[in-house]
């Protein structure tokens, strides 16, 4: 397969983190977009990494280090998530306003 | 097929060996000690490591090679920015102390914390691979994550975390995208190449050498995300949403430390990649970075004009300054490398100050931050305020401080690459600028303390002021005799190359 669709799934997948980055309220959600943006890239490595056959092994390691680090990206954001729930039982983004501009 | 083992040589990495070492002994001895006790070992060891770090860090000096299978540069550049950023660390330990101390919550995780956020930060000054570059950037992202919310019982203070968080976390998927598709244009996220005959060695420095004109498109597209990713981190506009809630819902230490430090490593892998990797593309990035540069100091310097908290405003201060040290960059030459770097080096250490005098005002729980809080502090703390006074200044950039000379040598390597009228904008926004810093100054002497306040000064320890009255020192002497550190910076700042 040509590795053009998997640049075009990339981009799909990458475009609908953005917008629910953009668009979600609750924060759970927002996090999960986010990794949707992180495993869009991750096709990426791997599909370039595919496309370069035995000289792609650096590819696939990164996407190995980024599954790693977006676990433990994770780990802090729920943890912040919690923290905020146990304060104000809600965690809606548009209601963390005590600061403004 | 045998196994290749790379050649493992732990000089590049020992000044960030030393930290990880130290917090996890920092971790463990809080654990056997337990609850109670005046706690004085947590930054007694923090201080340690962190000695212990910059000797490592100054016996790498003049070397020049890459280490760790290509992944760490050693070289002056990284070797500067790490005994910078440990000094910064140092300053900010010492002032954690005295506000954690008096705000009850002095745990060992913070000082934990705090020193793996360096050793990232120190692995992004010498990165020489993207891998690296995103790793250390994730490494001291998370542990400052939780260091924003430290203040647990805090309103502000964990609503900053998590828009820090969030912003932090959508930001760095625009460095991972950028870097994927350096993968795909060149094949490989080495910045040099491999010195390893053979065996794929190409990195983005020679793929571009090498490579027709015409294939680049992807790599500049990458550029552009790079850019974006990073900064995210330094605060450039558009990209500084986050900047003033974190900044304001921080504990005011970490603040100052995030302005510091922060700062200095995401600039650092910004500077390694477009001066030295990605120059020979300038003509592709300048415009990018142009007008991040134009709208960042304009909007930094516009915007704190109207702030009424004092960390904010200073938040949006350091917004402006992000802008200053880009004009350095775009120069591009050696005098804005070592310009930078200068700058970097010196606002951290007047911000740095500048927080601290904050954190001793603010009483417990950061109470009184609003720029309306400080009135008439001159006649009930002159001292305090003669310091605050300085540093104020100092970022203002007024002659006889460190801040002007740092202004004059990053415009000056602007004039010299012939984008003088970038510097016209920068000194029209540093006037905007100076009018906010006199604000400031005005409110502390010339208006009556508020009836009944409570006293400005209570309860804080001896290490605090000995934070204020360094950077003051700072300030003052690098402002009046800079030549020794601008000559050290200019020694210091040459990149890895395969030839020297």
């Amino acid at each position: 397969m040509p590795v053009a669709y998997f640049l075009v799934l990339s981009a799909l997948l990458f475009s609908i983190g953005v917008y629910g980055v953009l668009a979600r309220q609750h924060a759970v959600l927002v996090l999960l977009s986010v990794e949707l943006m992180l495993n869009a890239a991750n096709i990426n490595l791997v599909a370039f990494s595919a496309m370069l056959g035995e000289a792609g092994v650096p590819g696939q390691v990164f996407a190995l280090f980024v599954i790693a680090v977006a676990a433990a990206e994770v780990g802090v954001g729920l943890a912040i998530v919690i923290l905020i729930y146990r304060n104000r039982r809600s965690v809606d983004i548009d209601e963390m306003s005590l600061m403004k501009w | 097929m045998g196994l290749n083992t790379p050649e493992i040589e732990l000089l590049g990495i020992a000044p960030e060996i030393a930290l990880v070492v130290g917090a996890l002994f920092i971790l463990i001895v809080d654990a056997i000690i337990g609850e109670g006790g005046n706690k004085w070992h947590l930054w007694i060891l923090s201080t340690i490591a962190l000695g212990v770090s910059i000797f490592l860090a100054v016996q790498a000096w003049g070397s020049n090679e890459l280490q760790m299978g290509d992944m760490i540069a050693v070289d002056g550049f990284a070797a500067f920015v790490k005994i910078t950023l440990a000094v910064f660390a140092l300053l900010t330990v010492w002032l954690s102390r005295s506000y954690l101390h008096r705000d009850g919550i002095e745990e060992s995780e913070f000082y934990g914390l705090l020193l793996f956020a360096v050793a990232g930060m120190m692995l992004m000054a010498s990165a020489a691979d993207l891998i690296m570059v995103f790793l250390a950037l994730e490494t001291f992202s998370l542990a400052l994550y939780v260091l924003v919310g430290f203040r647990r019982t805090s309103l502000t203070g964990q609503e900053s975390a998590m828009k820090y968080f969030l912003l932090g976390a959508f930001s760095s998927t625009f460095l991972l995208l950028g870097i994927a598709f350096v993968y795909g244009a060149i094949g490989s996220t080495q910045m040099y190449g491999s010195s390893a005959a053979g065996a794929g060695a190409q990195g983005i420095a020679t793929a571009l050498v090498s490579l027709p004109a015409g294939e680049f498109t992807l790599l500049v597209i990458a550029t552009g995300l790079l850019v974006v990713g990073l900064g995210f981190k330094v605060a450039a506009v558009p990209f500084h949403m986050w900047t003033p809630d974190a900044y304001q819902g921080a504990p005011s230490p970490v603040t100052g430390f995030m302005a510091a430090a922060t700062k200095l490593a995401g600039f650092a892998a910004l500077i390694r990649l477009l001066d030295a990797i990605l120059f020979p593309l300038r003509g592709d990035w300048r415009p990018l970075v142009i007008g991040i540069a134009v709208l960042t100091m304009v909007v930094g310097s516009v915007l704190a004009v109207v702030q009424e908290d004092l960390k904010r405003l200073l938040a949006y201060s350091s917004i402006a300054h992000a802008g200053f040290v880009f004009t350095g960059i775009i120069a591009s030459n050696d005098r804005g490398v070592s310009g930078s770097l200068f700058y970097l080096a010196t606002y951290g250490i007047t911000v740095l100050g500048a927080f601290a005098v904050i954190a001793v005002l603010g009483g417990r729980d950061e109470r009184r931050t609003t720029v309306d809080d400080f009135r008439g502090l001159f006649y009930e703390s002159p001292l305090l305020a003669g310091a605050l006074t300085l540093f104020l200044l100092s970022l203002a950039g007024v002659p006889a401080t460190v801040g002007f000379v740092g202004k004059l040598v990053v415009f000056g390597a602007a004039v010299e690459a012939g984008y003088s009228w970038l510097v016209v904008v920068g000194v029209l926004a540093s006037a905007v600028a100076a009018f906010f810093y006199l604000k400031v100054l005005v409110v502390m002497y010339m208006q009556e303390r508020q009836e009944g306040a409570e006293p400005a000064t209570s309860g804080y320890g001896g290490l605090a002021t000995g934070v204020i009255g360094l950077a003051a020192l700072a300030t003052v002497a690098l402002g009046l005799y800079w030549s020794p550190l601008i000559d050290f910076a200019e020694r210091a700042t040459f990149f890895f190359s395969a030839g020297g």
